[in-house]
């Protein structure tokens, strides 16, 4: 399976290639195993490696910056599939500490809590602090946002951002875009961006010039993987076709606690591990409640995601890493050379 | 003829209330408006039964079997949750006919129907 995935990329990529863009280190990792991504952004475009002992920014022209994804950190969660997930949320954190190349930032996607309690906040708090990379970036997932319209959460984490939390930076050259698709969901529906936010976005990306590398980053996944579960964004094809003319667009996202990739023209998607529990693949459970596996296997499902960005070499670096130390043959076929 | 159609009738009722009794799933007594009380598990992600029809009056109760938290929320605002952790219990009394269409607000695919008669 996973080299038939591994395949279809290297056919995607070649395809991509003969359009005469140097796209040389594309997405290239189906690190399924894994449980971190480290991402090289090298002109934006993204690619993906190992987060093994091999994580280092490649290439030989520097990484101009890299940062981690990690997700779904459930905080207050203590059921049989974790009954800590406290511990293995420090985990995560040990794990990028100890990277070689140290991030600039991390980004959470959302669901920082399991039932939005202040309790639970000051916890994870508490866990981020220990990080080397100060700067955090979140967007909530919908358990941040289940009690007061997340009200706590925009005093949390979302002070001078947008509506119900959405933002935008720049970062040497690369515009993140920070979306919220986990408030005012309608019975029946996946998650959705509204109309306010699709305003805000077009208008955050006019005047933007095409070369400029766009991440977007939201909880639930801006594409749509598995729709009867609810894996998607009901507006997200609104908001995709806003950064069809940039050369580079990463879309990063949780909620699903899986490794997911996607490449789609010029846009690439991806979904990261949880840090808290597994969830089942699309259509393989009665429903997508928490996976339980051993538990001295569930730090490989667990997992945090690295991404190097490098100007020179245009590429973007992606590296998914599980927790847990992972046996050699399971770095490798996990992992991808896709960094330059 | 009658006897036994009463029989059967009488049958019917009785079996009807053992399961109520035994704390069976109420898939089949819910089904008619019968009991004053009834119940909707949340199980899997699915509100079971996904249809219940019940008398005026009658009081449901919802209670949340997954490891994972839902809200049970009337799409019209008519009745509303808190956020049920595991085991956690939310009661309705419907003191109107009508249907009530209802969801849950963190995984809005959860729908189901509450039908008062």
């Amino acid at each position: 399976m996973r080299d038939k995935n591994k395949d279809l990329i290297d056919q995607k990529l070649q395809d991509l290639n003969n359009d005469g863009v140097d796209r040389r280190g594309f997405l290239k990792c189906m690190a399924w195993a894994g449980t971190g991504l480290v991402w090289t952004m090298s002109g934006g475009i993204p690619s993906s490696r190992a987060f093994a002992k091999t994580a280092h920014r490649s290439g030989g022209n520097g990484g101009d910056f890299s940062f981690v994804q990690i997700s779904d950190s459930h905080i207050g969660f203590n059921k049989p599939a974790n009954p800590d997930v406290t511990a293995t949320l420090q985990v995560a954190i040990n794990k990028i500490n100890a990277m070689p190349d140290k991030p600039d930032f991390i980004i959470h996607t959302g669901d920082l809590s399991q039932l939005s309690k202040p309790s639970e906040f000051d916890t994870l708090d508490q866990v981020l602090k220990g990080a080397s990379a100060k700067q955090i970036y979140f967007v909530p997932g919908e358990h941040d946002m289940l009690t007061d319209n997340g009200e706590q959460y925009l005093q949390r984490y979302g002070k001078g951002t947008k509506g119900n939390g959405w933002y935008s930076f720049d970062q040497k050259g690369v515009h993140f875009v920070g979306l919220v698709n986990v408030a005012n969901l309608k019975a029946g529906g996946m998650g959705s961006l509204g109309h306010e936010q699709l305003e805000w976005l077009e208008d955050d990306l006019k005047g933007r010039s095409a070369s400029t590398p766009i991440v977007l980053f939201a909880h639930i996944p801006l594409w749509t993987i598995y729709p009867d579960w609810g894996w998607g964004t009901d507006d997200s094809e609104q908001a995709l076709s806003y950064v069809k003319r940039f050369g580079s667009v990463t879309v990063l996202n949780g909620h699903i606690h899986q490794i997911m990739q996607k490449i789609e023209g010029k846009v690439s998607f991806h979904t990261a591990m949880s840090t808290a529990f597994p969830q089942p693949a699309p259509g393989s459970a009665p429903s997508a409640g928490p996976l339980k596996v051993p538990a001295d296997q569930l730090q490989r499902v667990l997992g945090i995601t690295d991404v190097n960005y490098l100007v020179s070499g245009r590429s973007l670096a992606v590296v998914d890493s599980p927790l847990g130390n992972s046996d050699p043959s399971t770095a490798e076929s996990g992992g991808s050379t896709g960094a330059r | 003829m009658k006897d036994i159609w009463v029989a059967g009738f009488t049958a019917a009722v009785i079996i009807a209330i053992v399961l109520l009794v035994a704390g069976t799933p109420s898939l089949k007594a819910s089904d008619q408006p019968s009991a004053t009380n009834a119940a909707v598990n949340i199980d899997n992600f699915v509100f079971g039964p996904q249809t219940i029809t019940v008398p005026v009056g009658a009081t449901v109760t919802w209670t949340n079997k997954d490891d994972i938290p839902h809200t049970s929320v009337s799409t019209d605002g008519v009745f509303k949750s808190k956020v049920l952790d595991t085991d956690e219990k939310f009661s309705y009394t419907f003191t109107k006919a009508g249907t009530y269409l209802y969801y849950c607000t963190i995984h809005p695919k959860m729908t189901g129907k509450v039908v008062v008669q």
